[in-house]
């Protein structure tokens, strides 16, 4: 049992400094995060594994030009049109041969894929079904030239005609689309998760009072949490990067760096949806998941997964109020489409403006109090 | 000087008066209790003590200082305990015990010295979430004093504790108290406020009912136990 004294302790003369008070929250929060198994999976593991299965799937799309090999003449082919000869010679490089054989021979090899002959008005064509996707596009090809040229040989003009338009994602191999758009998503991902558990989590155990309650301020506090999720994107994109260069040939053009800047403030824009779905929740797991109701559709239609320029106007309309289709579209455009700063600074304030106005909203509905 | 001094304090939410014209005073060194059922006011009038709410109307005094707005160099004079979790995730003991000693801007070699003061030594190295109950207990009140405060807030520092960890806790703010530090503690636990505080406070309905030393309630009320004057003052019935 206690007396009441008066000797009670000299004031503390220690002045803790913002500078330290700011690392020792970011190592903290930082080790907190790698040492959670499941949330560095989902930061990291989990959409590498994206990659690495639509590297594997697509990584042959854009491959190139079908090997043929011509024997002898074949008047469907050498009298084509000047159009048409434009459309042929980007699907198949054409390599002339007197030798049926030894042209089949290569064919069986693997060294080319079709060997074509005419016999009369026959058009003989020899390919594997190993690449089924590249025999495929030669029959078809093939297919469509024997029609035109019995439509022309039937002297009436063509009733219905084919325009083809190659836009320039076309001459994006599947790697270097898919990985601004994982990325993409990626940040939005752990930038939105992390948020939403931290401030629920913080609430819950009652530590955002208990650093309220120290002498720091409340700036320091939130900087060190948005520093820390800064890094981790900025690691994200290192390990996407090194990954999609190293074993996808993911090439990157010029001004790449570009998408530094516009990961810092997509970061800074998914941790405020985070915000918003922790201050609309009340466990931990609702938050998580009320983040993952967000983010995961809007994936899909910002284009992460998969390009939107076949996709319906209206998707399109939709996708366009979307911040993670812009984070896409300005990465997209720097890292792997070669455009410059022009590029960037619409995507950018976009991203701003959606971080502010989302975080004044989180800031209005958060309540101190869960019940 | 008193070392929390509160006047006419008056906080409402709505219709509700949660905290409703309390007054009192603590002196340095002296160890209180604030009792009362739940929802009584305690958690609001001890958040307004500490600057984290501000009051609608009444004076706060704390350690010679207006306790709002919030005022960090009183804040680096005072310790607080909220719970047994408030803790960062999955550090262990001594990462956290450094990382608040940090935020303090005490050396992590103090904050290693409080492990030893907590006897946590040996799990130094155990994460937050598989220390015990008691473990925890104790960590959370070395955070709390790990720059020295002159006056420490513990919230139910010893609530679902099995009695061994219980009275480990109670040896340690005996400790405190003999340090001459001021303490003020909430509780559920009669027991705990008759053994530890020299002064008890028994809030219900926003108001303080009775401050006065725990002996000389029982003697005044004419009954056995603290506990039996807490239900003679806040009644018997069971609420919802």
């Amino acid at each position: 049992m206690s007396t009441p004294s008066t000797d009670a302790p000299a004031e503390s003369s220690v002045r803790p400094s913002e500078a330290s008070a700011f690392r020792a929250i970011a190592v903290a929060v930082l080790k907190g995060f790698l040492r959670d198994k499941s949330a560095v999976f989902f930061a990291v593991i989990f959409p590498l594994m994206f990659l690495v299965l639509f590297g594997g799937i697509f990584g042959d799309q854009g491959r190139s030009k079908i090997d043929m090999v011509q024997v002898g003449p074949v008047s469907i082919l050498d009298d084509l049109p000047p159009q048409a000869r434009g459309a042929f010679e980007s699907t198949f490089d054409v390599e002339r041969s007197d030798d049926l054989a030894a042209a089949i021979e290569k064919v069986r090899k693997g060294d080319a894929d079709v060997a074509v002959v005419q016999r009369g008005d026959d058009l003989i064509a020899h390919y594997t079904q190993t690449d089924p996707t590249g025999a495929g596009i030669t029959q078809g090809a093939l297919r469509s030239l024997v029609d035109g040229a019995n439509v022309a040989a039937s002297g009436q003009p063509p009733q219905f005609t084919l325009t083809t338009d190659s836009v320039e994602d076309d001459s994006l191999t599947a790697i270097q689309f898919m990985t601004p758009g994982l990325l993409g998503w990626a940040v939005a991902m752990s930038a939105a998760f992390g948020a939403a558990a931290t401030i629920q989590g913080w609430r819950q155990t009652k530590l955002m009072r208990r650093l309220q309650l120290a002498p720091v301020s409340t700036r320091t506090v939130v900087a060190a949490r948005v520093v820390v999720t800064i890094a981790i994107s900025l690691a994200q994109m290192a390990i996407f990067l090194g990954l999609g260069a190293a074993a996808f040939g993911l090439t990157l053009t010029g001004s790449w760096w570009l998408a530094i800047p516009l990961l810092v403030v997509g970061t800074l824009c998914f941790m405020a949806v985070g915000l918003l779905a922790g201050a609309l929740t009340t466990t931990t797991e609702g938050a998580v998941n009320a983040a993952n109701f967000v983010v995961l559709p809007m994936a899909f239609l910002s284009g992460s997964f998969f390009p939107l320029d076949d996709a319906p106007p209206w998707l399109r309309s939709v996708s366009d109020v979307l911040p993670l289709k812009h984070l896409n579209q300005g990465m997209l455009d720097v890292m792997v489409r070669g455009e410059g700063v022009g590029a960037v600074w619409v995507p950018l304030l976009i991203l701003a403006g959606f971080a502010l106005v989302v975080t004044l909203v989180a800031a209005r509905l958060f309540r101190w109090d869960t019940a | 000087m008193s070392a929390i001094e509160v006047r006419d304090l008056t906080k409402t939410y709505g219709s509700l008066r949660a905290v409703d014209g309390v007054s009192f005073d603590v002196a340095p060194g002296e160890f209180v209790g604030i009792l009362g059922p739940n929802g009584a006011g305690k958690t609001t009038t001890l958040e307004m003590v500490e600057g984290l709410r501000r009051p609608d109307a009444g004076t706060i005094s704390v350690l010679g200082e207006p306790a709002w707005p919030r005022n960090r160099r009183l804040l680096s004079r005072i310790g607080v305990q909220l719970q047994a979790s408030s803790f960062f995730e999955r550090l262990t003991a001594r990462e956290q015990i450094r990382t608040f000693a940090a935020l303090y801007g005490v050396p992590a070699q103090v904050g290693d010295t409080w492990l030893e003061h907590v006897g946590l030594v040996e799990k130094a190295d155990t994460r937050v979430e598989d220390l015990s109950g008691g473990q925890a207990q104790r960590l959370s009140i070395a955070c709390a004093l790990v720059h020295e405060p002159e006056l420490v807030f513990l919230d139910e520092p010893t609530s679902a504790l099995d009695p061994q960890a219980r009275r480990n806790v109670w040896d340690l703010l005996r400790g405190i108290a003999a340090q001459g530090r001021t303490i003020v503690l909430t509780t559920h636990s009669m027991e705990e406020a008759a053994t530890l505080c020299d002064r008890v406070a028994v809030m219900d309905a926003g108001r303080v009912l009775e401050f006065d030393r725990p002996t000389a309630l029982v003697e005044r009320f004419g009954v056995a136990t603290l506990e039996d004057v807490f239900l003679t003052l806040t009644g018997r019935e069971y609420r919802a």
